[in-house]
């Protein structure tokens, strides 16, 4: 299918509008929340509560014998939920830590719920065919009220979030301010963490609960690199979180049956590779482009300190002109000379008098006299002579 | 017992062990996760050397499954070290990232070999003994029972060789630096010990359960014991109990062995972290009860002291009042005296007015004094 075909498609053929609206829906609410559960060193919990939403899924189909999407959902909320209050409990109340904590439920929750789900499967009635789609998720699996669901209960978490904004903010940056000033920082911490519960189980059905945690962490991680503000960070990972759900499921949905979890969650880590790469500021790459510059700044300050030792030790007036290979054997022999004496002629600290030949100029003398005499001028050419970094110099 | 059943718990019991030995020192070192990430993220190793070699019984697969492992642990490490993000999203980032690559390709490419998706989380630990390990037509047992105990040996040899630097750089980093052990050496040689143990055990029991195998046993015997040498051989112990018990409950309700074994592991940790007899949850409740009893028999045993002989004796020695001086519930009151008078502290008088014995004045004046 080409691209034109595809979106031809999503215009117009209903069956693909809606997987895309309800992934798209999934993406910005596991996105935006998932911000605080990265910003609190929570991104794991994640992956414990959904794992652990499993038993849930199997014993609310054994329970009530139906397949009903919010019934399925709300036997995960309630598994994920205790599940992480086993995770605080364990940890508040024994000297078992965090991680270890999240290793054994994530990990004996799922053990339970594969229990139960075989369990099921083996019984011989057909109702329970689909179930295990729940692993992986399968977004084609989607109905209309499935997708009202995941948009409804999203817009009430989003909602909350808004409601709470300032409260969840004082909860992920300064708890302890918090507590100072009055709020119940317990009860907001269970709010909050409700709400990643919600957001987690809203995605079982279309994206498995063995990945859904990386729908939550990888949008928030990608919009953080972004952007120092949470509000920004909080729209931007919706965004980027709703492009990995739409683009996700579109491909698996028109790719073959592929297991939709996989897809929409390649499709966030990709985000995330970019982000990490090209963001200004944080981006991998801007940080090359600023080490490359400081790196050309240090360099041609240490040959114009050497222009300005062999200034003073000739003539103040800066008038000697000396030849770049001297420059070069006083800082060791180091290539680049060139290219730094072409630095400072650019800011006019120093000139080529005649070809091969440089001298400092009196703006140049200035520049140096700043940089590196903290504690008199003889002091400081000796240091300079040297060739280094006078201490305490301004560099 | 059928010798089916039997070999099957016996690998059971193999993998359970084999798993635990390396989980002690995942979870002293606060490596759990990384278990989790490493037994997802070999499938990826698996899933591609499969496709080179094209035979699942292949040793390569083996290998290459071991080095994802080890990749995983430096990719998460080499994200960390951006500072881009932090150690948790790192771990969250790189695995589901792998293990997703691993299943797509093969839901694309690899669905009509054994290789299917189930499998990967299940585990087929009860089809493991219909694949047999033959030589020279001579029927040895089963394949992956002998995969998993040369495992189990190499991880009894390992622990036992580097005992010592694995000891050291758990519990003092900076000291094990200073004897001149390399941390780095030490950490990705005990990770790829783990890899190779997830990777053997990802057969039978599939990517998630091992962690359970990995860390449960371990985190309930480290609630048992503070000695290392102890809590190694609890550890396998609760592991392979968890593997035996794990199989008759799987049985009885004809589940998920695997699920059962993690199920049961869980189980074994809820109960040291419930009945421990120094850490538990009960012995804490049991223990700061006591206390509060022993504090407020003092501070009894002081205010009787304090108002014998005076004006006021009549009114504040007496069993109804406490409640009104001391703030206590006429229930805690009863017990705390009932409790004083055992062992011989005071006496109930008529009229309900207490007095001390001389041990219980002796007992109050060197209570003040201290």
């Amino acid at each position: 299918m080409t691209d034109g075909g595809l979106f031809h498609a999503l215009l117009f053929d209903y069956t693909l509008r809606t997987v895309a609206l309800g992934a798209g829906a999934l993406g910005v609410v596991a996105g935006a929340l998932g911000c605080f559960a990265v910003l609190r060193r929570q991104s794991l919990l994640g992956d414990a509560i959904s794992h652990a939403a499993l038993p849930g899924i199997g014993l609310a189909f054994l329970l009530t014998g139906s397949r009903a999407t919010p019934v399925l959902v709300l036997g995960a909320a309630l598994a994920g939920w205790i599940g992480t209050l086993f995770v605080l409990g364990i940890v508040k109340h024994s000297r078992i830590p965090e991680d270890s904590a999240l290793g054994i439920i994530l990990s004996v929750f799922f053990g339970i719920g594969l229990v139960i789900l075989t369990f099921v499967q083996r019984r011989p009635t057909a109702a329970q065919a689909g179930l295990e789609t729940f692993l992986f998720g399968q977004a084609a699996t989607l109905m209309v009220r499935d997708v009202l669901l995941i948009v409804g209960v999203g817009a009430g978490a989003l909602l909350l979030l808004a409601l709470f904004w300032k409260e969840f903010k004082l909860l992920t940056f300064d708890r302890e301010f918090g507590g100072a000033l009055g709020f119940p920082m317990v009860r907001i911490d269970i709010l909050l963490t409700t709400l990643l519960v919600v957001g987690i189980v809203l995605g079982l059905q279309t994206v498995g609960v063995v990945l859904m945690s990386a729908l939550v962490v990888a949008p928030a991680a990608a919009a953080r690199q972004w952007t120092n503000s949470l509000s920004v960070m909080v729209v931007l990972a919706g965004v980027l979180g709703g492009v990995a759900g739409v683009t996700g499921a579109l491909v698996s949905a028109t790719g073959g049956g592929m297991p939709t979890g996989p897809v929409i969650v390649l499709m966030a880590s990709a985000v995330v590779v970019v982000s990490l790469l090209v963001a200004p500021g944080r981006g991998l790459a801007s940080e090359l482009v600023r080490r490359f510059r400081v790196r050309r700044r240090v360099r041609a300050d240490v040959v114009l300190s050497d222009l300005y030792a062999l200034a003073v030790q000739h003539d103040e007036s800066g008038e000697h002109a000396h030849p770049v290979a001297v420059l070069r054997a006083m800082h060791g022999g180091q290539a680049g000379t060139r290219r730094s004496l072409g630095v400072l002629a650019e800011r006019g600290w120093a000139r080529e008098v005649e070809p091969g030949r440089w001298a400092i100029t009196p703006k140049g003398v200035e520049r140096a006299r700043t940089l590196f005499l903290p504690g008199g001028e003889e002091d400081g050419v000796e240091t300079v002579g040297r060739g280094g970094v006078a201490p305490g110099g301004g560099l | 017992m059928s010798t089916l059943d039997v070999e099957i718990q016996l690998l059971a019991v193999v993998v359970a062990v084999a798993c635990a030995l390396p989980g002690v020192f995942l979870v002293l070192r606060r490596l759990a996760l990384m278990s989790d990430a490493i037994s997802h993220s070999i499938l990826l190793g698996i899933v591609l050397a499969f496709f080179w070699v094209q035979d699942l019984a292949h040793p390569f697969l083996v290998l290459a499954a071991t080095a994802t492992g080890v990749l995983t642990v430096a990719l998460v490490e080499a994200l960390h070290r951006t500072r881009r993000v932090k150690e948790d999203a790192a771990i969250a980032l790189v695995f589901p990232a792998l293990f997703s690559m691993a299943v797509l390709l093969i839901a694309r490419y690899a669905g009509d070999v054994h290789l299917d998706v189930d499998a990967v989380l299940l585990g087929e630990i009860a089809f493991s003994p219909f694949r047999r390990l033959e030589v020279a037509g001579m029927d040895l047992g089963p394949r992956s029972l002998w995969l998993m105990a040369v495992i189990l040996v190499l991880n009894i040899v390992a622990l036992a060789v580097f005992w010592k630097e694995l000891k050291v750089s758990t519990f003092d980093a900076g000291l094990a630096a200073a004897m001149g052990f390399s941390p780095a050496l030490i950490h990705y040689g005990f990770m790829g010990l783990v890899s190779v143990t997830a990777v053997g055990a990802f057969d039978a029991v599939g990517s998630i359960l091992v962690v359970a195998l990995m860390i449960a046993p371990p985190a309930a015997a480290w609630l048992l014991t503070d000695r290392l040498p102890v809590m190694v051989v609890l550890s396998g112990a609760l592991a392979a109990l968890s593997a035996v018990a794990g199989f008759w409950a799987a049985r009885a309700i004809d589940a998920s062995i695997a699920g059962s074994m993690a199920a049961m592991a869980g189980v074994v940790f809820l109960a040291a972290l419930l009945f421990a007899p120094d850490r538990g949850v009960v012995a804490g409740v049991r223990r700061r009860a006591r206390q509060r009893l022993d504090f407020a028999r003092t501070m009894l045993m002081v205010h009787l002291l304090n108002h014998e002989g005076s004006a006021r004796a009549r009114v504040e020695n007496q069993m109804d009042h406490l409640q009104e001086h001391l703030r206590w519930s006429p229930e805690f009151a009863r017990r705390v005296v009932r409790r004083a008078e055992r062992q011989g502290l005071l006496e109930r008088r008529p009229g309900g007015r207490l007095r001390l014995t001389p041990l219980g004045r002796e007992e109050a004046r060197h209570r003040m004094v201290r």
